[in-house]
């Protein structure tokens, strides 16, 4: 070969490499292009909904209290949330609230509403607005000059927002709303003796069984259920993961090629594995939750068989790379066939298997939460239900830090296991 | 001391008993906590499994018999969800190429040594594994809210999970580079980015598309499953199909086939792809361990 080819084929390999260097980054940015268009994020802009944003983010760290006003016989309920389970008992009511025939209702900041058959608002500021809703409509009266734009006014209907909350009159109906920071009712609801009590009168009453049991049954946040569907979660993952290893590892030794001679049972075994792995997750959670009904133990057979495809690949692989040293070393001291797997393959083939198995174990447990959600079982389940009702949020936002929590604490235990029996045998 | 062979056999015999006694432990408690498991997970069942396992083939033979009862439509059948199929695609490869873009660049600062700024490394670490924590269908199912269906919110959270994912796969295999590149480049005067594109990134460029392609396996299936709670795709059409009383069973063995040859036609093109990345041209096929 003389300098002159070797010089013609570098240059051949570097124009090359140089058409490869321009031609990937085209490529990618062509497909992105045509992704663009495809998915249609042009038209994004009219279907994202800011109002939709606005909730979600002001409910995931305040919750507003509703005062509602029955303006057909003048009741009026006071609910955190508006929602059955945070209604104050008749006659009670929290200190800006004072119940009376004419009930008034402190927003703060001067805001102040006054109920009854007539309906003021002094909003600083602005000057007082009143109405009396009937039969006839709202027939509200605002101050002299524009109608500013967080009045929204007709004659059936009035909805007045402002910083301090928010007022909504009908013919029938007069709602307040009044926002606060944190999460209510966190830990007891208002038909706990405990609910109203602060952190040193709590430690003072020394009733803590029963601190502990309403905080526990409290109905708003269900805290023992949230904690069952976690314990339901990574017992799916459990189950499913060691299920699945302890299914694969004697089929993986049927689908080594230096352990099963027979060529079609090696065969069959790699199409079962081929076959468990490529019928997705979701196929087997819906199959199987077809025949077993929702719950956790769908979702861990789920799991089971899933991985037994993937654990039987990567189990008669390692296997295959088995040294065989160590076995022709305990043939010639006699060792029988069993003894010569026992002392031969297992120690060296454990450390493998056991880090792979706790590296799914991690993986398993985001998706039990998955599995859960489509099944229903778990955390998985409390979420999606928590988000289709769409009000919820600061559930949500509750159980997306558990769920984070539980997969870091998975995350981390997995990887001290892993350390402790595999490289901390030695020390 | 002296120690006889005595003394040492006698002080190995502990040892091993002492140790098969600790490991007989380990496995009764492992069994109790896997017996255990599985009564509860059973107590807590709609149906028990006793009951449910006579059913398992119930479902997948009412399906297969429907789908060759009429085995004539499973052609057009094919045609029809194409693009729902191409769609579920589509959200993965859009999702692994962004995710992947993004991981390197985080992989970068998430790296002792090569990063611009020493005290960035740990708090991208945090990010990284905050990402990699919060499962696909939680950002998916809060983005569908915002964003209303369609593949953009899938898209969004199936590349969040990627970045989280590879960042941490990437910057291990950064901390295997060798330095002397990035020292070089940076005795002439080349920038961080110059450094770390001309340095680092040609070094460690087939482990990171090893990665990816993996990773855009397992998008696959996850966008499958986003589109099953509403994320569009193949996974919203198998949904559709497969609610009883539709009589659609056999438009959803369409997709099931259609979904599974996807599936196997990917892992079999990207496990020969990073066979010759890892392993070099000349390698035997015989499928490597990840």
């Amino acid at each position: 070969m003389t300098t002159a080819t070797l010089t013609l084929q570098a240059e051949r390999l570097i124009a090359r490499k140089k058409l490869v260097a321009l031609a990937a980054p085209l490529l990618i940015a062509a497909y992105l292009i045509y992704v663009f268009f495809a998915f249609d994020v042009p038209g994004l802009r009219d279907r994202v909904s800011l109002d939709n944003m606005n909730t979600l983010l002001r409910d995931t760290y305040s919750y507003k209290t509703h005062v509602t006003q029955d303006n057909r016989n003048g009741e009026v309920s006071i609910a955190i949330e508006g929602e059955r389970k945070g209604t104050y008992p008749q006659g009670d009511s929290p200190d800006w609230v004072k119940l009376g025939p004419a009930t008034s209702v402190d927003l703060g900041d001067g805001h102040l509403i006054t109920l009854g058959e007539t309906v003021r608002y002094d909003i600083p500021g602005y000057g007082t607005v009143t109405a009396r809703p009937g039969r006839s409509g709202v027939n509200a009266k605002l101050p002299p000059g524009a109608v500013p734009d967080w009045i929204n006014a007709s004659r059936n209907r009035i909805a007045i927002t402002t910083d301090a909350g928010r007022l909504t009159i009908t013919r029938n109906r007069t709602e307040v709303f009044r926002y606060f920071t944190g999460w209510e009712l966190f830990f007891f609801t208002l038909d706990s003796p405990f609910h109203d009590l602060s952190l040193t009168q709590l430690i003072a009453n020394g009733d803590y069984g029963g601190m502990w049991s309403d905080f526990w049954n409290n109905k708003m946040w269900r805290h023992a259920d949230v904690a069952w569907a976690l314990v339901e979660t990574v017992l799916m993952a459990f189950l499913g993961t060691f299920g699945a290893a302890i299914i694969a590892l004697p089929m993986g030794f049927l689908a080594a090629r230096n352990f099963t001679p027979l060529g079609a049972a090696r065969f069959a075994a790699r199409r079962i594995f081929d076959f468990l792995r490529g019928v997705d997750g979701l196929i087997w959670t819906i199959v199987l939750s077809r025949a077993f009904g929702p719950g956790p133990l769908t979702g861990s057979l789920a799991i089971m068989l899933t991985d037994t495809g993937t654990f039987g690949k990567i189990f008669s692989e390692a296997l295959e790379n088995v040294d065989d040293k160590q076995i022709e070393g305990l043939t010639s001291t006699g060792a029988k066939p069993l003894q010569r797997y026992r002392f031969g393959v297992i120690p060296q083939i454990t450390p493998i298997l056991l880090s792979q198995v706790l590296y799914y174990l991690e993986s398993n447990t985001r998706s039990a939460t998955i599995i859960g959600a489509i099944t229903g079982g778990g955390i998985g389940l409390l979420l999606t239900q928590a988000i289709i009702t769409q009000k919820d949020w600061e559930e949500v936002t509750y159980y997306i830090v558990l769920i984070v929590l539980m997969v870091m604490i998975m995350d981390s235990l997995s990887g001290w296991l892993r350390r402790r029996l595999i490289s901390g045998d030695a020390s | 001391m002296a120690e006889t062979v005595q003394d040492i056999r006698t002080e190995y015999v502990a040892a091993m008993r002492q140790k098969r006694v600790l490991n007989m432990l380990l496995l009764v408690i492992f069994v109790a906590l896997m017996v255990a498991g599985f009564a509860t997970a059973d107590a807590r069942n709609a149906g028990g499994f006793w009951d449910g396992w006579r059913n398992v083939l119930d479902f997948p033979g009412d399906v297969i018999g429907e789908a060759l009862s009429r085995a004539q439509l499973l052609p057009g059948y094919f045609l029809k969800y194409l693009p729902s199929l191409i769609e579920t695609i589509n959200i993965a490869a859009a999702a692994t190429l962004l995710g992947a873009v993004l991981a390197l660049f985080a992989a970068l600062l998430a790296t002792r040594g090569l990063a611009p700024l020493p005290w960035i490394v740990a708090p991208v670490r945090r990010v990284l594994d905050i990402l990699r924590a919060v499962p696909e269908i939680v950002i998916a199912l809060i983005l569908i809210f915002l964003l209303g269906g369609g593949p953009v919110p899938a898209m969004i959270a199936i590349c969040l999970h990627t970045i989280g994912a590879l960042g941490k796969l990437f910057s291990e295999v950064n901390e295997n580079a060798s330095l002397k590149p990035v020292e070089g480049l940076a005795s002439v005067g080349a920038s961080w980015l110059q450094r770390m594109m001309l340095g680092v990134v040609p070094q460690v460029a087939p482990n990171y598309l090893s990665y990816a392609l993996l990773r855009f396996e397992i998008n696959i299936r996850a966008s499958a499953i986003l589109g099953f709670v509403g994320a569009g795709g193949i996974g919203y059409d198998l949904r559709n199909t497969m609610s009883w009383g539709q009589g659609k069973f056999d438009e959803a063995a369409a997709i099931f086939l259609l979904l599974f040859g996807a599936i196997v036609i990917v892992d079999q093109l990207s496990s020969h792809a990073r066979n010759r990345l890892t392993h070099g041209k000349a390698y035997k096929d015989k499928g490597a361990i990840l």
